[in-house]
């Protein structure tokens, strides 16, 4: 049963027995749009990150414009949250490792997978609430949106790359509920994908991390 | 049986019920032709605005009956006072840019014909183009809302310049919730043109035929997909700009206002903030922009001068590689919109030798089209009159460009008609033409049946020698000192010019009327036009391979398998004069 769940390479259907095309290449016709799934994750990953150069290239133009550029000492939290994202990061590895073992899809394989994939989620909930935590301590100091240039920058950085976890939040509670409904067909290739932009979040946040205290 | 398992492999189930099927469709093909009807939209109501400013320019005391109900405080008594003039000057270059250049020549072509020449089912992400088309829809309603909220529409210019861009109310008339939609319009719109361009490129990568390798897909394939590699930089940049133009004006962050700014006797309590940086954010995307809009159109013309000159041009490879080496020399040019600005005079040198260094492949990209034509027999239609009309136009306005690339001389030339006459051209009109190009040699195609013939030559016609009596006077009203942005022209100095002026708003007018003939011949041969072959101009690439129109999976199920580059025409011993992509007869005599 647990073999309809994961199929990497689908048997051709019979339109396609006897085609023109050779059967490696009927499958590479049929996965094409799985294989644009991870060309498009990348595609997204290099949009994401040229989005994050403009951000960073208007803090240091504005570092230069006024005289009113200060300093920002960073709630420690964030070191906290750090920790947080990055472990998630493992523990999504250990969910694919588990996932994709071979035997593919081998009922206790499965279980462990979803018990990584949701020490993930609840690690990428920990780290959303830790950045708003850290917002509250700014607060806390008087340091708002539009306090000084530093804490505007604080503020959109952190808002943007929040936002963009919460977006792979989403993603990965699909595959959670994907491969927890084994009757759904699942895609190995949406995880992938999943794993890759949750991958590049957390090397995002350490870029974002180092910009933060280096230059606010 | 086989239907079911055709299906199964597609990436998305055939359409059922109206709304799926037209509305909110996961079809690229109605995809398409959904951005063509929004550029349409657009581009109708952005001519109307340009008339109203015309009109204005040459008769500012004349009323315009009816105005008044569109704006009471902007047309009192349906005179336009000066800041509606600006606003209207907003509206015009916003639709235009946005939703009509980068819209039709690319996200609507593209959309309709990229997977299809490729031989792809659909886009890859055929739930992700659909959000695109229909963000791209939000965004332009919430444009428009600018005209109808109290406040009208901003006063900013296309470019929104900080710091008055950023200020608010105090900026003037339209400065307040109308600069807010007008930042949250685009804002959108990059999102939906992100969706759009990463579509594109997967697609691209992914989804085409065995076969179709890179140097194997058609001319305008490759236009649509350097320019969605253009767009997804591009767009990835403005979004960021505007977000933070949105924090300025309603979260109090001085992000481009600086210290002690006074607008409106009111000091503005912002501080240290970066004029400049939002033009360098802007015109980082703005340039780049500029090729989003052309490059499409230099493809799509191709394509079709090749088909009516039925013989490959001198070298497609070159076109390819010119088009990459233009877009990447793009993103260096920024700079040359920004020569008086007060940014160091150093680094205007710096922007000014690549800007002159893009002329050098679109000069390459003009002389093979030009030395392919020598001595073509070629078919002259609608389609391939435009597409010769395209390089007419491109060269025109593009000469233009050598003088402005210059900071001594842009520095004179900037504030003056010059400028508007050199982007109109170059950019604007070039490109339409493109689009009208695309639109009588793929309307067939598209709707399944033909565009008349006569009335599109007549149009063709019309419409070029009208935007050369609009345009090209443009260059000289500039070389004479005639600023631009001005809503009136009523002093000793400007005065004798006004004879000039009214030919550009006659034409203008006449051109625009013109349009009329356009448009009805769209409406008329949908309904009674001759039916489409599946290919009427005999062409070679994949989308005259499959029926006028297309079946919603674009090739039945079958999955074509290509044996020849795309423009196999004058092929010694062959059966035709021309062999189709995926024809396995072969090319060599």
């Amino acid at each position: 049963m647990s073999s309809t769940i994961y199929q990497p390479v689908r048997t051709p259907p019979p339109a396609l027995r006897g085609s023109l095309l050779p059967a490696a290449r009927v499958a590479k016709v049929l996965s094409g749009a799985e294989g644009a799934l991870q060309s498009g994750i990348w595609v997204g990953i290099f949009a994401i990150t040229m989005s994050f150069a403009a951000f960073t290239s208007a803090l240091f133009v504005r570092q230069g414009s006024g005289a009113d550029w200060t300093h920002i000492a960073l709630p420690p939290v964030l070191y906290a949250n750090t920790l947080a994202l990055l472990l998630s990061s493992a523990t999504l590895q250990m969910a694919r490792r588990a996932v994709t073992a071979v035997p593919p899809f081998e009922p206790r394989a499965v279980r462990m997978g979803l018990g990584w994939l949701m020490a993930t989620l609840a690690l990428g909930f920990i780290f959303v609430a830790g950045q708003f935590e850290a917002w509250r301590q700014l607060a806390a100091q008087g340091l708002y949106l539009a306090t000084n240039p530093n804490s505007s920058f604080y503020y959109v950085l952190t808002a943007m790359h929040g936002l963009h976890v919460l977006a792979g939040i989403v993603a990965l509670a699909l595959v959670v509920g994907r491969i927890a409904a084994s009757r759904a067909a699942f895609r190995k290739s949406t995880f992938e994908a999943t794993a890759t932009y949750w991958h590049f979040m957390g090397v995002l946040w350490l870029y974002l991390l180092l910009v933060l205290r280096t230059k606010l | 049986m086989e239907d079911a398992s055709a299906q199964q492999a597609h990436v998305h189930a055939p359409p059922e019920g109206f709304l799926r099927k037209y509305v909110f469709s996961l079809d690229h093909k109605v995809i398409g032709k959904q951005y063509y009807a929004l550029g349409l939209l657009a581009v109708c109501m952005g001519m109307v605005l340009s008339w109203l400013m015309r009109f204005h320019l040459v008769w500012p005391t004349a009323r315009i009956p009816g105005l008044e109900l569109l704006s009471k405080a902007g047309a009192p008594g349906g005179i336009i006072t000066p800041e509606y003039y600006l606003s209207l000057l907003t509206m015009h270059g916003t639709l235009m840019v946005f939703f009509v250049l980068t819209n039709a020549p690319f996200a609507a072509f593209g959309n309709y014909f990229l997977p299809i020449q490729i031989g792809a089912e659909d886009m890859a992400f055929p739930r992700f183009n659909m959000m695109s088309f229909w963000t791209t829809l939000v965004a332009f309603l919430v444009l428009i809302l600018a005209f109808v909220i109290p406040d009208g529409p901003p006063i900013s210019g296309w470019t929104s310049y900080a710091p008055l861009s950023a200020v608010g109310k105090d900026a003037g008339p339209g400065m307040g919730w109308g600069m807010n939609l007008w930042a949250i319009s685009i804002a959108i719109f990059c999102i939906g043109s992100l969706l759009g361009a990463l579509n594109f490129i997967s697609t691209t990568l992914d989804l085409r035929a065995k076969g179709m390798t890179l140097m194997r897909m058609p001319i305008c394939t490759w236009a649509w997909f350097i320019t969605s590699c253009i767009a997804l930089l591009a767009f990835a940049v403005l979004l960021p700009a505007c977000i933070l133009l949105i924090l300025d004006r309603t979260a109090g962050t001085s992000f481009f206002i600086p210290s002690g700014l006074v607008v409106s006797d009111r000091l503005q309590p912002h501080s240290g903030g970066s004029p400049l940086l939002w033009q360098h954010l802007f015109w980082f995307f703005g340039h780049p922009e500029v090729y989003i809009a052309i490059l499409p159109s230099m493809g799509i013309v191709s394509h079709i001068l090749i088909n009516s000159m039925r013989k490959p041009l001198l070298s497609a490879r070159v076109i390819i590689y010119s088009m990459m080496s233009i877009g990447f020399l793009s993103w260096m040019v920024w700079g040359h919109h920004m020569f008086v600005s007060g940014m160091n005079p150093f680094s205007s040198l710096l922007f000014s030798f690549p800007t002159l260094t893009i002329t050098i492949p679109a000069t390459i990209m003009t002389l093979i089209w030009l030395g392919s034509l020598y001595g073509a027999n070629i078919r002259i239609n609608s389609a391939s009159l435009f597409a010769l009309g395209f390089i007419s136009m491109f060269v025109s306005g593009g000469v233009s460009g050598f003088f402005l690339a210059q900071p001594s001389i842009d520095i004179v030339l900037h504030a003056t008609y010059f400028v508007v006459g050199h982007f109109h051209m170059v950019m604007g009109v070039a490109s339409i033409f493109g689009v009208f190009a695309g639109t009588y040699f793929w309307f067939g195609k598209m709707t399944g049946r033909m565009m008349n013939e006569t009335l599109g030559q007549l149009h063709f016609w019309l419409t070029f020698i009208g935007t050369y009596c609009i345009f090209m006077p443009f260059h000289y009203l500039g070389l004479v000192g005639n600023i631009r942005r001005y809503s009136a022209f009523v002093n000793d100095f400007t005065g004798p010019l006004m004879p000039l002026h009214k030919f550009i708003t006659i034409a203008a007018l006449g051109t625009g009327a013109a349009q009329l003939v356009f448009i009805f011949n769209l409406i008329y041969s949908r309904y009674k036009g001759a039916p489409a072959p599946e290919n009427p101009w005999n062409g070679t690439t994949l989308e005259w391979s499959i029926p006028s129109p297309p079946p919603w999976n674009n090739f039945g199920g079958k999955h074509p398998v290509i044996y020849h580059d795309p423009y196999q025409y004058d092929v010694k011993g062959s059966k035709g004069d021309y062999i189709m992509q995926d024809s396995p007869e072969p090319s060599a005599g």
